[in-house]
């Protein structure tokens, strides 16, 4: 043992505890998958909100996905949307509560396939929200089919023998595609498969909370995520795989930052 | 005192919603209702009430803009079309499911598919027994006037939000397009509160609010679907309207809703010429329908026909209502064609008086 280790009996005083469950996060036990990467995501947005002081100001909206409960664990009001259709339903309550923050939550089914319209418009007008987007490239909740961000190649419950661009078309980048749009003000693509990827993804989802009171335009971030249970790998094996074939095809950064 | 002005049914509708204090309409153009978006995007409203007034993407959008305002709490308004009308039935059902109100008017026209844009009543099973998924209700109103289009709209969101449920105004093209007289309420402020349910944010006063229509425990399912029941059944207890005109001493009776129940006026005209006893018995509120008080009818009249312009869709809940007490059939023209007061005086002779 170290000369200066801390004991146990020293280790749980109040004055050495370091860190701490936030409590904009309920203490309902997530029903994710050990190692999936919505949990962490969770965490990120609870801490934000704390760290910004917008507990009374924040309005979240959840999709259907294995997020769909999100409702349960943020410690703030929030309203579950019909499959895709977030943005929409994100869209009337900032119209009509223009001073609130308001965000919506997504999976890659969610936000790139059947609500590809809804995103897409919502991003197009500019609205004033705020977009978090988990992409695994996978149908989690439905037991690991083909989503629209499933790469070629890959493996998934209705891609059996891997994706076939002949059968299946191409995977669809949609942070490529609403970069361009007028509308989206701060546009990024972090991920949170290691410690020092949840810091750079906690600061640009900051950054996309932090914009919104500026009235600029659609903030959208994408985490490039992992499904070990759809996958079919162990957490450690996703988040290996998650780098070295996702990142390729979905490269980290911001891709449209305010002109300062 | 205000003053009567003459106006579409579907500008009707659109001023009403101003006048009644409606925070968000989200719309999306179809023929024959596209002017209450026109009209509310020229009525300059920053300078009236700060009424939010949004062209969607889709209809699919309008509905999901409308869950969004709803459960913060605010008056919101859709108008469509079939077509439309059809793609907003998920976000209904959720509606539906999540307890918010709000309004949605549907000026029908001849379907299915793309059909006619001309006038039609062939929407009332899609309103009345469900159209979106699962167990619920839409409470269904029929404006047979443009004085009801317009008083139709406060009246929809009282109920909406007494019951915390979606309302719908069923109308059609003809009653959207024609001028007639309306007399305007006037103007009522935009509401400041918010009901207690409404996610407008957690204040360190009250716990969070979600709002959700998603039950994955089954006996937390049943329980809410046995809460909706009840809540349905006092809809249906309390909130039944009808119109009753030449009935005293009727020995036949035309059933009818909206632009057919007005024709049906003068079919009762040409018939009582000829000497044939006839009255009207027009249901206002589609869902709840007025079963009790039709069937309280079959004590005095011999028959009855149910005149709509559809393949016959009414007719069925009039069949119920007299529980094969009298004669029950149905009348109507399609495709966007009205029926004329004589075609229904010669139907109500060969099906109903010598049928
Ligand atoms: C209209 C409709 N179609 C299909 C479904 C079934 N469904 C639920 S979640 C889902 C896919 C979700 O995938 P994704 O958005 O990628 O979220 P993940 O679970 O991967 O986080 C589907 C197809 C549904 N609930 N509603
Ligand atoms: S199925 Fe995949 S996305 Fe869903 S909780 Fe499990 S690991 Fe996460
Ligand atoms: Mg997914």
């Amino acid at each position: 043992m170290a000369e200066n280790a801390i004991t146990t009996k020293e280790l749980v005083k109040k004055e050495n505890l370091v860190y701490q469950k936030t409590k904009l996060l309920t203490d309902d036990v997530m029903h994710y998958c050990p190692g999936c990467g919505h949990g962490t995501t969770h965490r990120l947005i609870a801490e934000i909100v704390e760290e910004m002081g917008i507990q009374s100001e924040i309005i979240g909206v959840a999709p259907v996905g294995c997020s769909v409960l999100m409702y349960n664990y943020m410690n703030f009001d929030m309203q579950e949307a019909a499959h895709g259709r977030a943005p929409a339903v994100a869209t009337g309550i900032k119209r009509l509560l223009p001073e609130k923050y308001v965000f919506t939550y997504q999976g890659d089914g969610d936000l790139a396939a059947i609500g590809t319209g809804e995103t897409i418009h919502a991003c197009n007008r500019g609205e004033n929200i705020t977009m978090i987007f988990i992409n695994n490239g996978i149908y989690g909740m439905t037991g690991g089919q083909m989503a629209p961000t499933t790469l070629i190649g890959m493996k998934s419950s209705t891609t059996p023998y891997g994706r076939e661009v002949s059968l299946a078309g191409n995977p669809l980048n949609m942070t490529d595609l609403i970069v361009n749009l007028p509308g989206t003000y701060f546009v990024s693509r972090q991920s949170v498969h290691t410690p020092g990827n949840v810091r750079k993804a906690k600061k640009a989802i900051k950054k996309a909370f932090e914009y919104q009171s500026l009235n600029k335009g659609t903030c959208f971030v994408e985490v490039v995520s992992n499904c070990p249970a759809g996958w079919k790998m162990t957490p450690v094996e996703s988040n290996k795989w998650l780098a070295e074939n996702m990142l390729p095809f979905y490269p980290l950064g911001d891709l449209k930052v305010p002109e300062e | 005192m205000e003053e009567y002005v003459l106006m579409k049914g579907n500008e009707a509708i659109a001023e009403a919603a101003i006048r009644a204090g409606t925070d968000g309409y989200f719309g999306y153009p179809i023929t024959p209702q596209s002017e209450v978006l026109e009209y509310l995007t020229a009525a300059r409203l920053h300078e009236r009430t700060g009424m939010v007034v949004l062209q969607a993407e889709s209809e699919v959008a309008a509905i999901n803009m409308l869950y969004g305002g709803a459960g913060a709490g605010k008056k919101v308004l859709t108008t469509s079309s079939g077509p439309g009308i059809s793609l907003m039935q998920e976000g209904i059902s959720y509606m539906a499911g999540s307890e918010l109100p709000c309004l949605i008017v549907n000026v029908v026209r001849g379907g299915p598919g793309l059909g006619t844009i001309q006038p039609a009543q062939s929407d009332y099973f899609q309103s009345t027994k469900g159209g979106g998924h699962g167990d619920y209700r839409l409470i269904t109103l029929a404006p047979a006037s443009v004085q009801e289009m317009a008083d139709f709209v406060s009246l929809g969101f009282d109920l909406a939000f007494k019951y915390r449920n979606p309302v719908m105004i069923l109308t059609d093209g003809a009653l959207g397009q024609m001028m007639e007289k309306v007399k305007f309420k006037p103007q009522q402020p935009r509401s400041k509160k918010s009901p207690h349910w409404a996610t407008t944010g957690k204040t360190p006063d009250r716990e969070r609010i979600f709002i959700t229509s998603l039950n994955l425990d089954p006996a937390c399912q049943e329980r809410f679907n046995i809460k909706l029941k009840a809540k349905y059944k006092e809809i249906s207890e309390k909130e039944v309207r009808y119109e009753k005109i030449e009935c005293d001493d009727a020995d036949y009776l035309f059933v009818a809703y909206g632009t057919s129940s007005r024709i049906c006026q003068k079919s009762i005209q040409l018939a009582r010429n000829e000497g044939i006893k006839v009255g009207l018995f027009r249901p206002i509120t589609l869902w709840p329908f007025p079963y009790k008080e039709i069937m309280e009818m079959t004590g005095q009249v011999k028959g009855m026909l149910s005149v709509e312009m559809s393949a016959g869709q009414m007719v069925e809940d009039v069949k119920l209502a007299v529980e094969a007490k009298v004669k029950v059939d149905h009348y109507g023209r399609m495709g966007g064609i009205v029926h004329s007061p004589e075609e229904i005086v010669k139907a109500l002779k060969q099906k109903i008086i010598g049928g």
